[in-house]
């Protein structure tokens, strides 16, 4: 497949990782927060840390949208889908994660109209076939997703769909990266920054890293190489003691993003003075809703939510997982009473969160570390 | 929110507005190109969907360029191994 | 349909005749017996063989897909689970629950596809059983069938028979038949090539079992779950690990291309006409020759190996020179857009 499978090729990746090893400082250790779950996702699916030296490790941050979303909201939205005549049209990652009763999955099995699409304009679709419904469009993610959503907002204006609604969960990569960064509890030399998030946002955004907290951010690409070639450039930074914005994908991103996609998320969204981010607390300005002038299409407008805080069970360490604190298997439950079967918090149930990831594709590795420790 | 899938734009809908049809290994899908407003798309582009959007077009120098830095890094080393596995002393 | 087809009187009678003798016609099923006698034949060697006896039910939605449809799973799936006990079809039988309203011609299309495809593995449907229930109680049609069969002399196959060093070999491209369905949906918006690779095995399992019976230790069709699935119920029972080769493992650039828009991976998605073989490894050419040599079997490939060690694990050696481990699934695979 093109534009995928050249930046898979391990004669590549053996010359990065010799470049790499050898802009490591003796007597020093690396960590490179890679922020986003698709990165995560890729590091584990193609067994990338059998790439980098003992020196440097990789931290997950809060780059997972499912992730971040605390229990409260999953319970308002199971709420809002539980309500007689709505039909709520949720993304697939979204179908296991654990709310307080139960999670979409379970609240289908109850009777509740759930349904899973691949895109926002399948939830206005089925708007259109379902006139007696009340089709609700579970919209999460970060600003990769936000203008899919808004485009939708205004088509569903534009045509007079009135049985439609978005309940509004999209937030924005910024605030939390400087969040992590400002409680100084876990030292990090760098970023890898999320690349289809800053095809949105472009680089500029991050400048704000490298020059107040003096990170070095690479914007990076999916593919396993890009990922490899991200490290690398971090660590040639460092070395150099620099502390810049780097763009990797370049085939993708370019510097100021994508005009006509910010300019959609600012005509039907602003952003909310604050929101409680799972594991990391309240955060300013770091999520959008839908402004007043959509308010005919907002599901909080249209819908009773509950809007109950809900505190994470007392053995999850979600949180601290996703501040980049400790390790997926560093924490209490993993793979104990948190399974991908049973999961306690959302880091295990959505497929690209650290523990799940780490569960379904790292496992052996540290079977091993702690076989040869033994 | 990470899934965007290189496709190649097989065809632009003459009928539906900001719409075209997109290919990835012979999987083929409609998807909107509303948020690729400023540019012109024509079959044979290649653009980065996630889900259901064109989110923007992939450059394909910048992705050569890409692969000929990585190309330069792997000739690189493999030059030194042969040098290496040349200068052993049997 | 309607209620009346279902409540054992005239009507059902005549649906009877009309659709099901009238598809599967055979001496065993026209007289509608309660049940049909069978007799088993006798080996040249053995004398009376060991039989397998099998049953599956069938609820796919869409009942009609590219490459088949619900009435080919329900007779191929049987055939399959009888070849992975090593076993010949003598007989089988098949069982309808059909939702009130469901198209006459829809049921006799049905039947028709499971009569070609039981002569096609050289079997029938000696009996079977006809129910009606109402408007929403089933997805148009449910099919239970069971199947009896003669195991083959040489056979002795077990997923608890897997030993380090044996090869896995699965006979053809994986992931057809799960991406044609979820596509066939129709909700995911996605057209590809794809079309189900239902197909009976028989033919093929007879061929690889004359070949190398004595190093064939396991046969498994990966339906639901995949062939990531089959190899973790291997590894778990065998306490084994398999490693396999992601390079090796042959999929579809149309199913490759469907499961990367939907961010699903291929080695999770349901085959229906697969085998996977566990072969000792002084017969693993053999037997992946003698696959090949069978039109079924034709893109046959060794996919990984059996080791002793992590016990209950399947790991995967990634193309880009890693490892991963291929855990087994907790539910569905669910599209992902992160």
């Amino acid at each position: 497949m093109r534009f995928v499978d050249e930046y898979r090729d391990p004669a590549k990746a053996r010359a990065l990782a010799r470049q790499i090893a050898s802009l490591c400082e003796p007597g020093r250790t690396y960590k490179l927060m890679e922020v986003c779950g698709g990165h995560t996702h890729t590091i584990y699916k193609h067994g990338l840390e059998a790439y980098l030296p003992e020196a440097v490790s990789l931290v997950h941050g809060p780059g997972c949208p499912v992730c971040v979303i605390p229990m409260g909201r999953v319970d308002d939205a199971i709420a809002i889908a539980s309500q007689p005549g709505v039909t709520m049209a949720t993304f697939g990652d979204l179908m296991r994660v654990p709310g307080r009763r139960g999670s979409f999955l379970d609240a289908k099995a109850k009777g509740a109209d759930i349904r899973m699409v691949y895109s926002p304009l399948d939830a206005l679709r089925l708007a259109r076939e379902l006139p007696d419904r009340q089709v609700v469009f579970m919209a999460i993610g970060f600003e990769t997703t936000a203008p899919s959503t808004a485009v939708t907002v205004l088509r569903a204006q534009a045509e007079g769909v009135r049985n439609f609604s978005v309940f509004c969960n999209h937030v924005t990569i910024i605030p939390p990266l400087r969040a992590i960064l400002s409680s100084a509890e876990v030292a990090l030399d760098g970023f890898i920054g999320p690349g289809h998030v800053s095809a949105v946002i472009g680089c500029r955004p991050y400048e704000v890293i490298a020059r107040e907290h003096q990170k070095p951010v690479v914007v990076t690409g999916f593919e396993p190489l890009d990922v490899l070639q991200a490290v690398y450039m971090l660590m040639r930074q460092l070395s150099e003691r620099r502390a810049a914005v780097e763009n990797q994908y370049s085939r993708v991103v370019s510097w100021e993003g994508n005009p006509a996609a910010l300019q959609v998320i600012d005509q039907t969204m602003e952003l909310r003075p604050s929101f409680e981010w799972r594991g990391l607390g309240d955060i300013p300005y770091s999520a959008l809703k839908l402004r007043s002038r959509y308010a005919a299409f907002d599901a909080e407008e249209r819908f009773e939510v509950p809007g109950a805080r809900v505190a994470d069970p007392r053995a999850c360490q979600c949180g601290q997982v996703l501040r980049g604190l400790i390790q997926p298997w560093q924490c209490r439950v993993f793979a104990k009473a948190c399974t991908p079967e049973r999961p306690i918090g959302t880091c295990m149930v959505s497929s690209e969160g650290a523990c799940a990831a780490y569960y379904n594709f790292g496992r052996r590795h540290r079977q091993a570390q702690k076989a040869g420790q033994r | 929110m990470c899934l965007g899938i290189p496709c190649q734009v097989d065809e632009v809908a003459a009928d539906q507005p900001q719409t075209a049809w997109v290919d990835v290994g012979g999987a083929r899908r409609k998807v909107s190109i509303a948020l690729l407003d400023d540019e012109q798309v024509v079959p044979g582009d290649w653009v980065l969907v996630h889900v259901g959007f064109a989110l923007c077009k992939l450059d394909e120098a910048e992705a050569q360029a890409t692969l000929e830095l990585l190309e330069g890094m792997a000739k690189a080393y493999q030059d030194e191994l042969a040098a290496l596995a040349r200068s052993d002393i049997a | 349909m309607t209620l009346a087809h279902g409540s054992g009187g005239k009507a059902t009678q005549a649906l009877v005749q009309a659709v099901f003798v009238e598809a599967f016609h055979n001496p065993r099923l026209d007289p509608l017996e309660d049940g049909a006698v069978l007799e088993v034949p006798e080996t040249a060697t053995n004398g009376r063989p060991r039989l397998a006896y099998t049953t599956d039910s069938f609820v796919v939605s869409p009942l009609f897909f590219p490459g088949g449809c619900i009435g080919d799973l329900a007779v191929n799936g049987t055939v399959n689970d009888l070849a992975a006990c090593g076993a010949q079809p003598l007989a089988l039988s098949a069982s309808f629950i059909i939702e009130e309203g469901l198209a006459l011609a829809d049921l006799r299309r049905i039947a028709q596809a499971m009569a070609k495809a039981a002569r096609a593995a050289g079997t029938e449907v000696a009996t079977g059983d006809t129910k009606v229930v109402q408007r929403g109680k089933a997805d148009g049609c449910f099919i239970t069938t069971s199947g009896v069969g003669a195991v083959h002399p040489g056979a002795r196959l077990s997923i608890a028979n897997a030993r380090p060093g044996d090869r896995v070999i699965v006979s053809g491209p994986v992931g057809d038949h799960g991406a044609t369905v979820m596509l066939a949906r129709g909700e995911l918006g996605i057209s590809a090539q794809v079309a189900s690779d239902t197909a009976p095995l028989n033919g093929l399992v007879a061929a690889l079992l004359d070949e190398a019976a004595a190093g064939t230790h396991a046969l498994r069709d990966p339906t639901r779950g995949g062939l990531a699935t089959v190899l973790n119920e291997v590894a778990a029972a065998s306490g084994v690990g398999v490693v396999l080769d992601e390079a090796a493992i042959p999929v579809r650039t149309a199913v490759r291309g469907a499961c990367e828009l939907l961010g699903i991976d291929p080695l999770y998605v349901a085959c229906e006409g697969r085998m996977v073989a566990v072969v000792a490894p002084d017969l693993a050419d053999r037997a992946l020759a003698a696959m090949r040599a069978h039109p079924l079997g034709a893109e046959a490939t060794v996919v990984g190996e059996v080791t002793a060690e992590p016990a209950g694990m399947v790991l995967e050696k990634t193309a880009f020179g890693g490892t991963r481990v291929v855990d087994m699934l907790s539910g569905d695979p669910l599209p992902r857009i992160c």
